[in-house]
């Protein structure tokens, strides 16, 4: 039998790709608008994301989706949360504003800063693709078959700074400046980037999802 | 430091057709758009760029059923561009699988549509499409509709405008150097490198493998290719290892 997802719509991203990716993966993929008692077995849950974090945390809890997300984590069954979807698992954004999140992760999301550690004004959005660098043994997580440097497509102005170094899982260089690129705790993963724009490493990361 | 860059195939559609002009005008088919466009995926793409010529002009837009087809297959970031003047046209474009929308005569018309796109979908979803004109020295000016329409307005200046309205990213295509294979224009790469902030992808002139890091050197982020690609007269793989002996951070890996 094909691993089930459920992939959350908040009616901000365009789910189109992670859904189509996540197929190509051999997924049954089912989207889910609202929260509802129909989620509360779902074996996996992806919280894809672009677009701001206030509107799209304003438009989670519209929809009862919030909830879902904080039930399901405390499940302890598979979660990734994607770009936009990954910060939102931290206690606050400062992207226009101050919003909080989810809480799920202690931490604040911060602009990426606007220099490198030379000092010199760099590129904002961060886009690219650029390699992940382990912060803590990959094995057994969602990078288990990704090896150290692999690299991965980002576009982002914000990234999430972990209060506490035991959720690392993985890190990208951008001119000297750590970003957070990866983050796990239990089976509640988040990734900076988007492994369903990745290409081949994007793709094992989400097949390892579906084996999680 | 090492900046990164990206190598990104650019797909001109006319119809059902990839076509290739010489400074965007006298077309000629080059063939089926898929068929490129998975060629330049296996080949290491870091992203695909599609640009539907005559959108502008005709006023329609037919590239929904090509984007749905190449994206079905394709995993890396797939931008859009011809004919998106309004937010249904985004969120169409959206919905067929692209992952940013590139708009040039429409934010020209209405600026504020640059800051709707960006506020709905986020600025790394808004890439300003740039069509410039050198006019003087050091002084370049905006036109739409690949290069025929002039609008009045300096480059710079635009450019600086809507990035302040939301775009976060530039595909900075110059007129002149479009179609020739003569290497891009330096001067025009520095000016708006240095005028902005976001990423700026240049476009228009791509000829030699040492274009790619002589662009790199003027401050861009990314460069597209057009011909040199389609009529295989260069592989990516060339493009990117030119690149990368220059010193650039390239990603040289291709999908397993």
């Amino acid at each position: 039998m094909s691993p089930s997802v459920v992939v959350l719509d908040y009616g901000v991203g365009n789910l189109l790709n992670m859904v189509r990716a996540l197929e190509h993966c051999g997924a049954a993929v089912r989207v889910a608008e609202r929260g509802g008692a129909s989620l509360a077995n779902a074996s996996r849950l992806v919280l894809p994301g672009v677009g701001a974090f206030g509107d799209g945390m304003a438009e989670l809890r519209a929809r009862g989706l919030d909830e879902l997300v904080l039930r399901h984590a405390q499940t302890g069954r598979p979660f990734l949360g994607i770009c936009v979807g990954m910060q939102m698992l931290f206690d606050v954004s400062e992207e226009m504003g101050e919003h909080p999140g989810l809480g799920l992760l202690a931490g604040r999301v911060k602009a990426v800063p606007a220099v490198g550690a030379d000092g010199r004004a760099h590129r904002i959005p961060h886009i690219g693709w650029k390699a992940l660098e382990p912060r803590r043994d990959w094995q057994g997580t969602l990078l288990s078959d990704t090896q150290p440097g692999e690299r991965v497509y980002f576009v982002h102005s914000y990234a999430p700074v972990p209060d506490h170094e035991e959720v690392r899982l993985a890190d990208t260089d951008y001119d000297g400046v750590n970003i957070c690129a990866a983050v796990m705790r239990g089976n509640l993963y988040g990734c900076q980037f988007h492994p369903e724009r990745s290409a081949s490493p994007g793709l094992h990361m989400l097949r390892r999802f579906l084996a999680a | 430091m090492t900046r990164h860059i990206r190598v990104i195939p650019r797909l001109d559609i006319k119809g059902n057709n990839l076509i290739k002009g010489i400074h965007l005008e006298g077309l000629r088919v080059v063939g089926d758009p898929q068929e490129f466009a998975l060629r330049y995926y296996a080949e290491g793409a870091d992203e695909l760029v599609f640009v539907d010529i005559v959108a502008s002009l005709y006023q329609r837009n037919n590239l929904s059923d090509i984007i749905k087809r190449a994206a079905n297959q394709i995993y890396v970031p797939i931008t859009v561009g011809g004919g998106i003047r309004s937010l249904d046209d985004v969120s169409r474009m959206m919905h067929s699988g692209a992952d940013k929308v590139a708009i040039n005569t429409a934010a020209i018309a209405r600026p504020d549509l640059i800051a709707e796109v960006a506020r709905r979908y986020g600025s790394q979803c808004m890439v300003l499409g740039v069509e410039a004109k050198r006019v003087a020295d050091s002084h370049w000016e905006v036109y739409t509709d690949n290069g025929r329409q002039r609008t009045g307005r300096d480059v710079v200046a635009w450019v600086r405008q809507a990035v302040e309205l939301g775009a976060g990213e530039v595909m900075l295509t110059s007129v002149d150097q479009e179609g020739t294979r003569k290497g891009f224009d330096i001067p025009l790469l520095q000016a708006v490198c240095t005028a902005v902030t976001v990423p700026v992808i240049a476009s228009g002139g791509f000829g030699r493998a040492i274009d790619a890091p002589a662009a790199a050197a003027a401050g861009v982020s990314a460069i597209a290719v057009a011909d040199a690609l389609h009529w295989r007269r260069m592989g990516i793989g060339q493009i990117k290892q030119a690149t990368q002996a220059a010193g650039w951070d390239v990603r040289m890996e291709i999908p397993s």
